[in-house]
């Protein structure tokens, strides 16, 4: 049971962009490897806008369905699989990641986006389409169903995937307790 | 009351957090998400349940000297920030990534969306990196970051703050927040250290001047400890 109370989240301001990004970030693997997926969307607020200042991190299971345990997140060596990647968004809120498909029942990637005007970040996870697994899966079928849909990707073609994050509206991404 | 709902009510109740919407802080009215959060149904499994591995190798030496990124010495007042990173069963949390960015002495950040008219310090860029060791500890050496105005209001001022980004040992532990200075008489006026109702919560953003910690002749010392929220598996 707990004993001490969390220390308070801040916003992560406008101006994180000289301290959180580097260069490799987005480039969970690399973008030649055989294997590679692209994951990409944007960040839009609750008027439709892109949010030119977020930062989207992701941490996934490799393809054995495994929390990876390598080292290398912030130097990557073009061959350890370290399962974590951060992008902060351009000025259209676009945001892109070179990833390996997750391994497991029901793949998933989950996704942390923080932004100027948020308080504390959103917690949200990028399901696949089309998986036999999804619909058994505990965490997605815990969701409402009719916002399940705002989890799943869209496919774009063998090796892309669409996954926009809405704070508002009538789409408005499911986002998790912390 | 389900146990969802029950689980929901009892976090709330013990949340030290501040909320998504904060409508004196104007940039949350269009970014808070206004449906209710979902209790996840996590199993021990999880991804979130685990937290990405950073290796000593990967940092330079000099990431954890904010002073001596650049061929001279910045200006400002030279501190000493520490502290360890604790669980929320007060445990030490070793080999974790602590990140820390901030403004230089006169309140101006590296960024080229920063319009304040202050000085720019070409000693200074205000980014760092560390791990802590073997006891959660956590140490920098930077330059007292400035007060700088920001447009949300009129006469808006932030008060003096280091913003840091730690990650802890389950990803849905992420914390990114910011510490501050003790005594700063803008703390009354920020509506981003004011979004967080609980006074004794606002307080553990607050570093401890402390003589220990000061080295002699050369840095005031500070102390602040961080205590990352409970695992999904501890709740």
């Amino acid at each position: 049971m707990s004993i001490q109370t969390a220390t308070p989240s801040q916003t992560v301001g406008p101006f994180f962009a000289f301290g959180l990004p580097y260069a490799d970030g987005p480039s969970v693997v690399p973008e030649w490897h055989p294997d590679s997926i692209r994951v990409h969307g944007r960040v839009l607020d609750g008027a439709g806008e892109p949010v030119p200042d977020a930062l989207v991190e992701i941490w996934q299971a490799g393809p054995d369905g495994r929390a990876p345990v390598a080292e290398g997140a912030l130097v990557r060596d073009g061959h350890a699989f370290a399962g974590f990647g951060r992008c902060p968004t351009d000025g259209a809120g676009h945001y892109w990641f070179s990833t390996l498909r997750p391994g497991g029942a029901a793949p998933h990637i989950a996704v942390t986006v923080f932004a100027r005007g948020l308080l504390k970040p959103v917690l949200t996870r990028v399901y696949f389409p089309g998986e036999p697994g999804n619909e058994a899966d505990p965490v997605l079928s815990a969701v409402p169903a009719n916002r399940r849909g705002t989890l799943v990707a869209v496919r774009e073609g063998d090796r892309s995937y669409r996954f926009d994050v809405r704070f508002q509206g009538d789409e408005e991404t499911v986002f998790f307790a912390a | 009351m389900t146990p969802a709902e029950a689980t929901a009510k009892e976090t709330s109740m013990s949340d030290p957090h501040p909320p998504y919407l904060h409508p004196p802080y104007k940039s949350t009215v269009l970014r808070a998400p206004s449906q209710p959060l979902v209790m996840p149904a996590y199993g021990p499994d999880a991804i979130e349940q685990s937290s990405p591995v950073f290796g000593h190798a990967e940092l330079n030496p000099l990431d954890d000297d904010l002073t001596s990124q650049h061929a001279g010495d910045p200006l400002g007042e030279r501190i000493v920030v520490t502290g360890r990173v604790l669980d929320s069963a007060g445990r030490p949390v070793p080999n974790t990534l602590v990140e820390v960015w901030q403004a230089n002495a006169s309140g101006r950040y590296v960024h080229l969306v920063d319009q304040h008219p202050a000085p720019l310090d070409p000693n200074f860029t205000g980014a760092g990196r560390c791990i802590t060791d073997a006891g959660g500890r956590y140490r920098f050496v930077t330059i007292k970051p400035g007060a700088y105005p920001w447009k949300n209001h009129e006469n808006a001022w932030r008060p003096a703050h280091i913003h840091f980004s730690v990650f802890g040992t389950a990803f849905s532990q992420r914390l990114v927040t910011q510490m501050y200075f003790p005594g700063d008489p803008l703390f009354a006026l920020d509506p981003i250290f004011g979004s967080i109702a609980d006074e004794k919560a606002r307080e553990r953003l607050i570093a401890r001047f402390d003589i220990g910690t000061t080295v002699p002749e050369w840095a005031l010392g500070y102390q602040w400890d961080i205590v990352l929220g409970a695992t999904p598996m501890e709740e």
